[in-house]
Formats: C-alpha cells, sequence, structure tokens
C-alpha cells in the first residue's frame, strides 16, 4: 500500500513540475467547455432564402410575408428569373430556392389546387432537411388559413380542428446547450483520461524508465493501479470543472444525484484508462500510442450518439455501439443531469461500465505482465 | 577456495528471430568478484544481463542467481539485485533526490538505513540533489545511476557498459568506486566494449557473436597470447598496415592506437621487413617487441575460430 502512494505521489509530482502539462490539465476542459458546448448546435438560426416570384398577386405576397416573419428565414434575394436564382444557390449565396409560379394567386380564387416549388442545397443534408421542414410548417399554416377563409366565408363557423399542444419535457425550451453539456462532459472527461495515462506508459517505455522499474519488486497491478489513479482523480476533478461552468456560464440544471454521476464517471474513467494502458503495452512509441488511441476515440466520439442519435445509425453500427463504453457515459450523465434518474434507472449502461472496467483494467495488467 | 557461487549460467541460449543472441553460455560468478564481460556491440552482452536480471527469459539453459532459479524465483531475487542499464533510464524529471528516495521506498528501504553503501559516490552530487536528474552531465548521470541501483543494498550488482559515453577521468573514477564496493561484500557483473578495463576486473570472459571465447583473469588471459607480438610505427599509419599486410611473413596485422600490432609467422622478422616497407613508401619505421593485451588476445582468439 505504502509503495503504491508512493507511486502515485511520483505521478503526481511529474505532471506538476511539467509546467505546461500542470496548467493544459485544468485549462483545456475549462475552454472545450465554453467553446464546443455553444458551438456544438443543431439549431438553425438562419436560412437564406431566394424567392422567385412569378405571380405577384396578393396571395403570393401574403406567402412570402409569412416567411419572413418566421426566424427561420430571410428573404435574401427575389428575382424572375429561375436561372438566377440556381445561380445563387450554386454560389451560396441562399440555401434554399422558393418558386411560385404564375397563376398561383388566380388558381387558389378559383378553389382550384396549385404547386410551388422549392429547391434546396442539400451539400449540408441535415441543414437542407430541416429548413425544408421549416418551409413546409410555413406553407401548411398558409394552407390551414385559406382553407379556413374559404369554409368560413361560406359557413360562418370555425372549422372543428385538432390542435396539438406539444411540451419537450426535461428541455422544455429546446436548449440546445442543455443537450449538448452533458455529453461534452463525457467526451471531456476521456480525452483527459485516455490520452494522458496511455501516452504516460509509453513514455515510460520510450525513456527506458520502465526496465528500471520491472528489476524491482514493485508488482504488476501495483504499477497499473499508480497509472490509473492519478488520472482518475484528475479526471474527476476535471468533471467537476465542467460541471461549475455549465451551471455558471450555461446555466445547465442538474436534477438528477451529483454522487451518482460522479460514482458513474469513475467506473467510466477505470474502464478507459484501463484500455489506453492496454493499448500502451502494444505501442513502443508516443506516435504509436497516438495513432492507434486517436482511432478509438474518433470512433467512439463519433459512434456516441453526442451529434447523431443512436436509433438512426444502421443495425450493424447499433450492434458495434454495444462495446462503446462512451455510449453508456453519455447516456448516463443525459439522463442523471437532466432527467434525475435514479441507479435503477440505470443499471443497465451501469453495469456495462462496470463489465467494461473489469474486463481492461485485467486485460492490461495481464498484458503488460506477458510484455515485461 | 571454499566462496559462494553467485551466478552460475548453465549452458545459456537466446535467439530473435534468426540472430542467434546468445548461444550455449556456461559460466560461474564468485561472491565478491568484479566480473567483466569484455565483447564488442551485438556480442550478447545485454541480452545476458536482461537474463540474469530476471527481464528476459532464455530461450534454453538455466541460471542461478544468489541460489535463486532466474525464471522461477525471479519476485525474490529482484529484492536483491541492482541493475543499471546500459541506457540512462531514471526519471528525468525527478530531481537526484527525488530518484534515489523513489527507488529506497520501491524498495522497502530508506536512503538513511543503506547510507553509508552509497556515501562515497552520492557525495560527489549530492551538492546538486535539487537538480533534475535530465540536467546531470553524463559523469553525474552515471553516479546517480549507481546510487540509485546500490540504494537497496543488493548483493548482486549488475552494470551494462556503465562506462559508455563517460570521458577518461570519469571512468576512471568510476572503476576506483566499483572496486571500494569490494568492501560491502558486493558482487559486480559488469560489461564493457573498451578492452583496456578489462585490466580492472577480477575475472573477465570474452564474448563475441553470442560465444564465450575465454574466462579468466585479465592477467591470464593476456598470457595466453601464444605469439611474440611487435609494435610497429610510422608517420603514415593507414600505408604502413595496408603495406605490412602484403608481406609475406606477416601473420596478423591490427591497428591499436597510434601504431600496429604485428605477429609474423615464424615470430621473427628479418631486415627484408624494412626495404619492403621503403619500397612501399613507408620511411621512418620503428619496430619494437611488446607484450601483449586483452585485445591482442580477443583478435587472437576470434582469428582461431
Amino acid at each position: 500500500m505504502r509503495t503504491i502512494l508512493y507511486l502515485i505521489r511520483k505521478e503526481f509530482i511529474q505532471i506538476f513540475r511539467d509546467k505546461f502539462l500542470g496548467r493544459a490539465i485544468f485549462a483545456i476542459p475549462i475552454v472545450q467547455m465554453l467553446i464546443l458546448v455553444p458551438a456544438v448546435t443543431f439549431e438553425i438560426k438562419e436560412v437564406n432564402l431566394c424567392v422567385v416570384d412569378k405571380d405577384l398577386s396578393t396571395e403570393s405576397r401574403e406567402l412570402v410575408s409569412k416567411l419572413v416573419g418566421s426566424t427561420f428565414f430571410k428573404v435574401r434575394h427575389a428575382t424572375f428569373s429561375e436561372r438566377e436564382a440556381n445561380d445563387l444557390l450554386h454560389r451560396n449565396k441562399c440555401d434554399l430556392i422558393l418558386q411560385i409560379p404564375a397563376g398561383f394567386g388566380k388558381d387558389i380564387g378559383k378553389g382550384t389546387p396549385t404547386k410551388l416549388m422549392a429547391s434546396a442545397n442539400a451539400i449540408n443534408a441535415m441543414n437542407a432537411q430541416l429548413s425544408w421542414a421549416y418551409l413546409n410548417g410555413v406553407i401548411i399554416d398558409y394552407n390551414m388559413n385559406l382553407l379556413a377563409r374559404e369554409i368560413g366565408s361560406r359557413t360562418f363557423t370555425a372549422i372543428p380542428q385538432i390542435e396539438v399542444t406539444n411540451r419537450y419535457w426535461y428541455n422544455e425550451m429546446l436548449n440546445y446547450n442543455f443537450y449538448m453539456q452533458p455529453g461534452i462532459l463525457g467526451i471531456l472527461v476521456l480525452a483527459i483520461g485516455f490520452i494522458l495515462a496511455g501516452l504516460n506508459l509509453v513514455k515510460e517505455k520510450e525513456i527506458g524508465t520502465i526496465e528500471q522499474m520491472n528489476v524491482t519488486p514493485v508488482k504488476k497491478y501495483q504499477f497499473i493501479l499508480s497509472k490509473i489513479i492519478p488520472f482518475l482523480i484528475i479526471g474527476l476533478i476535471d468533471l467537476a470543472l465542467g460541471i461549475i461552468i455549465g451551471k455558471l456560464v450555461f446555466n445547465v440544471p442538474f436534477v438528477g444525484s451529483m454522487g451518482l454521476l460522479f460514482l458513474c464517471s469513475t467506473v467510466f474513467l477505470i474502464a478507459v484508462l484501463g484500455l489506453a494502458l492496454l493499448i500502451s503495452t502494444f505501442s513502443g512509441t508516443q506516435q504509436q500510442f497516438m495513432f492507434t488511441g486517436f482511432f478509438f476515440m474518433i470512433i467512439f466520439i463519433l459512434m456516441s450518439g453526442i451529434f447523431t442519435p443512436l436509433e438512426s445509425m444502421p443495425d450493424w453500427a447499433q450492434k458495434i455501439d454495444l462495446l462503446n463504453p462512451v455510449v453508456y457515459i453519455m447516456r448516463i450523465n443525459r439522463m442523471v443531469m437532466l432527467k434525475g434518474s435514479t441507479l435503477y434507472d440505470i443499471r443497465t449502461e451501469f453495469l456495462a461500465l462496470v463489465l467494461f472496467a473489469i474486463a481492461t483494467t485485467t486485460l492490461a495488467v495481464n498484458r503488460y505482465r506477458k510484455t515485461a | 577456495m571454499t566462496t559462494k557461487t553467485i551466478i552460475s549460467a548453465d549452458r545459456l541460449s537466446k535467439s530473435f528471430g534468426a540472430v542467434k543472441a546468445l548461444q550455449d553460455i556456461s559460466f560461474e560468478v564468485a561472491e565478491g568478484e568484479i566480473f567483466g564481460f569484455i565483447g564488442p556491440d551485438g556480442a550478447g552482452k545485454t541480452t545476458l544481463f536482461r537474463i540474469i536480471t530476471t527481464l528476459m527469459l532464455p530461450d534454453e539453459g538455466k541460471v542461478t542467481v544468489l541460489g535463486l532459479d532466474c525464471v522461477k524465483g525471479f519476485r525474490e531475487l529482484r529484492k536483491n539485485i541492482g541493475y543499471m542499464p546500459g541506457r540512462f533510464s531514471l526519471y528525468m524529471d525527478l530531481t537526484v533526490e527525488e530518484n534515489l528516495n523513489f527507488y529506497a521506498t520501491v524498495f522497502g528501504t530508506t536512503v538513511k538505513e543503506n547510507y553509508d553503501l552509497i556515501a562515497d559516490i552520492y557525495s560527489h552530487i549530492e551538492p546538486f540533489r535539487k537538480r533534475p536528474a535530465g540536467k546531470l552531465s553524463g559523469g553525474m548521470k552515471q553516479k546517480l545511476a549507481l546510487s540509485c541501483a546500490l540504494i537497496h543494498k543488493p548483493a548482486l550488482l549488475v552494470l551494462d557498459e556503465p562506462t559508455t559515453g563517460v570521458d577518461a577521468v570519469s571512468r576512471a573514477e568510476f572503476w576506483e568506486m566499483l572496486k571500494k564496493l569490494r568492501k560491502h561484500n558486493i558482487t559486480i557483473l559488469v560489461s564493457t566494449p573498451y578492452m583496456d578495463e578489462a585490466m580492472q576486473c577480477d575475472r573477465v570472459a570474452l564474448i563475441q557473436e553470442g560465444k564465450i571465447l575465454s574466462v579468466d583473469q585479465p592477467g591470464k588471459i593476456t598470457a595466453g597470447f601464444s605469439r611474440k607480438l611487435f609494435s610497429i610505427k610510422a608517420p603514415e599509419k593507414y600505408q604502413l598496415i595496408t603495406a605490412l599486410r602484403e608481406f609475406p611473413l606477416v601473420n596478423t596485422a591490427y591497428p591499436f592506437g597510434d601504431s600496429v600490432h604485428v605477429t609474423f609467422r615464424d615470430d621473427v622478422y628479418d631486415d627484408s621487413l624494412i626495404g619492403f616497407l621503403e619500397a612501399k613508401g613507408v620511411s621512418g619505421v620503428i619496430i619494437a617487441e611488446t607484450r601483449a593485451g586483452i585485445e591482442d588476445r580477443f583478435l587472437e582468439l576470434m582469428e582461431k575460430k
């Protein structure tokens, strides 16, 4: 026990002796939070619209003014030439073209069905889909109005409608910061622990200090523990910093139990630290570790469900994702922070992380034994 | 002699793929000896030391160190071996003092407890105890590494090329320190590529391409040199050596410092040599008989193979 404590003390001395690293460990997560949380959002604030109004009737103007009135659309260009509109789309000057054919107003007046055409720049598929959905919403609304006016003028009564009232649970204002922050917390903890711990062990290999360590009576598990514990502590401190920033800067609610979140993060950290150490036993140089480590990190993060819902991934990808520890912590963080889930609610995710932690650390200790 | 055997290696072999690093190595080291392994780079010295220090398993054969099997008894053995790898491998970012304390603690002891053992060595670097190990000079690094290897009072000290890359003064100083350790009854196993350092050991083993050529006291090894040896000097050394090798009576001619060490077929030379050399454009030749050193013996043994 005394040996482990001494080994851990040595790690801390080394980390904080490195002036850059000692500060970066705490500065990087703060900067990451401040930048990533507000920057990564799927909200579309401004869709640049180009209107080709070949009708110029009261009806067409009414439709356009409805679009202008919505917060999403900015009518940037108006033209009569389809060609010019396409050219604008091509040059990225607008995201969406709405064409109103001649005779649009007349058709509406006559009560015959009429058509509109919308073209969207789908380089960013998500953007295109969302702006299309917004546009559709406005047009449906316009349609309803027409209908109401038509029927209303004949019968003088309001038409019966089913009205849907929405309420967005757990994030009523659909604030993307609330959605991102718990996710970013997971990534922040992952990155710090994974890279630092893995590089640390490979560095000992590179410099040759591990050779000197191996001839001492220090046991393998003691050595591995002395590599896990310091970065676990740093990871948890970073997590606390992240939560504080979330509260102070973005006012992200914290509904659930703080203790539970830290418990889960501890298990998660042990799992990823074990994995990092496992990879580093296979790597001879820091470069090799970085390369392999990055491969895992990118897959873990992009498939974690922080940006895209897991459910929309293909089946095989969802199966692979069962082996992605970040998926579980992402879910746990969001559920505990925003929804106030209890350990019972997240038991599957928690158990998965525990299994991960046991598997990676055992493998790392065993693998280290063989290479030494 | 009734002294204890500290290391007993029996027919050790180790290969890395097609490279045979060690072939059938057997030797014994007695308690309190300074035992040297002399051989060029790549002879297998480091591999042998890594097996003895339990860092590597032999393919074949058996080593017993301090009465313990290197493979089965590695855990117990590690407490009693001090190892100084060829490459400086202490923590560069820890200070002199921190490194020493660290290794003492890891071995379950304290600096205070064994201070008398390292006092001679450590006193040289103690004024710099707050300096990071990475910022020490080569000679000081070596002293720190030696102190760290000794701090747990090991019965066997294994030093892999401790003097490589260290200046001549520090090298001489280092050997003096090793000799002083003898009074603490510490057995020392040391390797070096420098032939001249062989004379500092009690016994040496000449090793080449994974095989031991000879094991004996350095004096006896040089006495084993079977021929008369001549030292030949001339201002044009390169021309001298090529000319000598063309002379029919010359057996071997190897460069040695500023002269060439030569043996002749029948251990004699006649005046025709001077004429031959002058004809080749080498003048001002001085010839004298000389005593063979370890290096001469080493080359002779290699030649015989």
